[in-house]
């Protein structure tokens, strides 16, 4: 009687099995621990807890430092290679582009460990600036992932608008300012979430660079294994809450900029 | 109709179980059809021996043994145990990271028969009554396959059976394993073996961002209670007290507030004396000259050394005088895996003998650095021909020595059968680290398990060591701070303004 017809959102249960199994339900299990005590209880002490200790709101403010000044970083060093390459008229441009994402292929810690011998050649010792090391070992790591979105936004741009801009007397400054910049936004947006956000929990990176001030992630892991389930996924759910509305705020700015031109960012 | 059915098979379930049972309950003789136990074994990583040996691997003792390991223990136990006792059994091996790890998988609901974690973890879990004691058989010194109590060592089993946990010894909950103590492995051309003695060698400021500390809060801790407590542990009149050990023992496990707030005070300045907390970098870094002296334990000491002496690089082990953590992993059975089946169990209890079998103790030994609790017996002596193949003088070797280790073998130290005719150069070095003379054997403490309040205590210190202080924030980055976000709302303003 009930024939089976194949339709095509049914194509999607695959995925939303595996969204219910490993998304939803951990997420579930994460805020269940988050609001219980020790007893099952049901309580806001580690939301309060985590507002009120100098070590959650230290460690969120080192966090944060860190994935803001590596951002910068990556930001003022991507945007000039992105806007370079996406402008010049090299016919192999995609190998160059590939240069510079190459790293992104070699293993991760494989790349980490050889900095460290590097910084340690040029430092002699790596505790001497743990907080610049971790700096130049996210920057190192995340680069890739600033250059690409910035690089493509800039290859799509209107070619044609910058010659209006010429044409009606700007110069290459004014073009860059006006022009090229703020269409340019949409891609530095991503960039920057694509960097900021794993840059605040990345604490591989610190830990292999002799860091050992802990970041977000960290925090967590260290309650963890104190078997404080409860704080730890606390801690957690508000990372969670911070990148969420960081992404809501984001998408946001994207949109309004990608509609019209005229309003830069940056004190445009 | 359709719940008919469902009682139907599940009295069909009912009736192959019993058939099932029935088929396991044929006494001693070999039944065909009998389904093998599953053993489900967790250990550490790279703690038992895998096998594949090369060629060159092979130990051959001059009492005649040769030693090789072809397959991992774990496989050779399945073809033991068929071979001993006529009976099929499956081993499931795993491993763990870390005892909090472990102790994390045994709450979420993870089933393990035998698994390997530290001393302390054992008393957590010997006091939360999930062990299994070993059964009466186990410890039947006349059955010739009870390895473990025939060749177990005497120092290791009396430290067992004087430890108690809820008026119950540890020695009828675990079967010891490994076991070594903590040191600083150190550079001898750039530090002295004095400077080395001591735990405050971390916080000195000749090696400043030059010593490296342990990455987990027992070791830091205990070294934080060596350094807060040395006058006490160095004066005479305590060291010389009767009851030495256990106030010792007392000392090292001092876990009141105040304790705790004076160690969080010292570690915060010792994290900025250290050049970094490791778990494993230390030993590399160590051979490569980054750091002159590393928080060690015995083993990892016995390794770094043996690698740095590879590269004509020499390392020391030097043992603190304050005292020292005398620590092991031992085998212990899991209530919740075991289960009640008494097939289960024998299983286990074999295959903790079956690792107790000197020549497997050996190459365990050989594979994984530290020290075994196995020392044989008078009639095995494979242990300590081990030891003497390992660092016994040869003929041509001058400046020797005799080097007791008898309060290991035989229990003791004067016992003329166990002195190791080494070479003076290895005091401070592999034989040092991996068999401690007795006068320091005579300073080790053994740390307990913290109970939930010191633990939940403990913990917090550690976080709060290891977080940033936001009191260190320079008042520049503060300024700068302010001056960025009042540009921002300043250009957000006009921007706002314009449109």
């Amino acid at each position: 009687m009930n024939k089976f017809r194949f339709q095509r959102s049914q194509l999607c249960i695959p995925y939303g099995l595996f969204l219910v199994c490993f998304v939803l339900a951990p997420l579930i299990v994460i805020i269940y621990y988050a609001f219980t005590d020790g007893e099952g209880q049901f309580t806001l002490e580690n939301l309060l807890g985590f507002f009120s200790s100098p070590n959650t709101i230290g460690t969120l403010a080192y966090s944060f430092g860190i994935a803001a000044a590596t951002t910068c970083i990556c930001l003022m060093l991507a945007y000039p290679i992105a806007y370079i390459l996406a402008r010049s008229r090299i016919r192999h441009r995609s190998v160059i582009l590939m240069i510079f994402i190459m790293p992104m292929w070699i293993n991760f810690t494989l790349r980490i460990t050889a900095l460290k011998e590097i910084l340690t050649m040029i430092e002699g010792n790596l505790a001497y600036h743990p907080f610049m090391n971790t700096l130049i070992g996210m920057t190192y790591d995340f680069l890739p992932f600033m250059i690409l979105p910035i690089y493509t936004t800039l290859l799509k741009l209107d070619g044609s608008l910058l010659e209006a801009a010429a044409d009606l007397g700007a110069d290459t400054v004014q073009t860059f300012m006006k022009v090229t910049l703020p269409l340019s936004v949409p891609g530095i947006i991503s960039g920057i979430v694509m960097v900021f956000l794993p840059s605040m929990t990345n604490y591989v990176v610190l830990d292999m660079l002799y860091n050992s001030t802990y970041i977000m992630g960290s925090l967590i892991g260290a309650y963890f294994s104190a078997y404080d389930w409860h704080n730890g996924s606390m801690i957690a759910l508000i990372l969670l809450a911070i990148i969420l509305v960081f992404t809501l705020f984001t998408n946001r700015y994207a949109d309004e900029d990608a509609g019209s031109s005229r309003g830069g960012v940056l004190g445009g | 109709m359709q719940a008919v059915k469902k009682i139907g098979s599940m009295a069909l379930g009912a009736a192959a179980s019993g058939a099932a049972a029935a088929c396991c309950f044929c006494g001693g003789v070999v039944c065909a059809r009998e389904a093998p136990v599953t053993l489900r074994v967790c250990s550490w990583e790279e703690y038992i021996d895998l096998g594949e040996w090369d060629e060159e691997d092979t130990i051959e003792l001059e009492n005649g043994n040769v030693i090789f390991g072809e397959r991992p223990l774990y496989e050779e136990f399945e073809d033991w145990y068929r071979e001993t006792y006529g009976r099929e059994v499956r081993v499931e091996y795993s491993c763990f990271g870390t005892n909090e790890d472990l102790y994390n998988q045994l709450n979420l609901g993870d089933t393990y028969d035998l698994v390997c974690p530290s001393e302390y973890m054992i008393m957590k879990l010997m006091a939360e009554d999930r062990l299994l004691p070993y059964s009466d058989s186990f410890y039947d010194e006349d059955n010739p396959y009870n390895y473990y109590i025939s060749n177990v060592s005497p120092f290791i089993q009396s430290t067992l059976e004087s430890n108690e946990i809820g008026g119950e010894s540890w020695s009828k909950y675990a079967a010891g394993y490994m076991w070594g103590i903590t040191g600083v492995l150190y550079n001898p051309e750039l530090v002295t073996e004095e400077e080395a003695s001591t735990w405050a060698i971390f916080g000195n400021p000749k090696f400043y961002r030059q010593v490296t500390l342990k990455d987990n809060v027992r070791d830091s801790y205990f070294a934080a209670l060596g350094i807060l407590k040395a006058d006490e542990l160095m004066d005479d009149a305590f060291v010389h007290s009767a009851d030495y050990r256990e106030r010792l023992a007392d000392v090292m496990n001092d876990v009141s507030p105040e304790t705790i707030g004076q160690a969080q005070d010292l570690l915060n300045g010792l994290m900025d004396n250290v050049y970094s907390l490791e778990t494993d970098s230390g030993k590399a870094d160590m051979i490569t000259g980054k750091i002159v002296a590393n928080y060690q334990w015995s083993g990892d000491a016995v390794y770094a050394m043996d690698q740095a002496d590879e590269e004509d690089f020499v390392l020391k082990f030097a043992v603190p005088r304050e005292s020292t953590n005398l620590w092991f992993d031992g085998w212990v059975m899991l209530k919740s895996g075991i289960d009640g089946s008494a097939e289960r169990q024998h299983a286990a209890e074999a295959f903790v003998n079956f690792l107790s079998r000197t020549d497997n103790a050996v190459r365990n030994m050989y594979y994984i650095g530290y020290t075994s609790a196995i020392a044989g017996n008078a009639r095995d002596d494979t242990m300590y021909e081990y030891l003497n193949w390992c660092y016994g003088a040869g003929e041509e070797d001058e400046d020797l020595m005799d080097y007791p280790v008898g309060y290991f073998f035989s229990g003791d130290n004067s016992d003329a059968d166990y002195l190791v005719k080494t070479t003076r150069s290895q005091m401070g070095r592999q034989l040092y680290s991996q068999y401690p003379p007795e006068d320091v054997m005579s300073r080790t403490a053994i740390m307990r398990y913290f109970d939930a309040e010191a633990n939940r205590a403990i913990n917090r210190m550690w976080i709060n060591v290891r977080c940033f202080d936001i009191d260190d924030v320079p008042t520049g980055v503060w300024m700068a701070l302010l001056a960025g976000l009042l540009v921002l709302v300043g250009t957000g303003y006009r921007n706002s303004k314009r449109r």
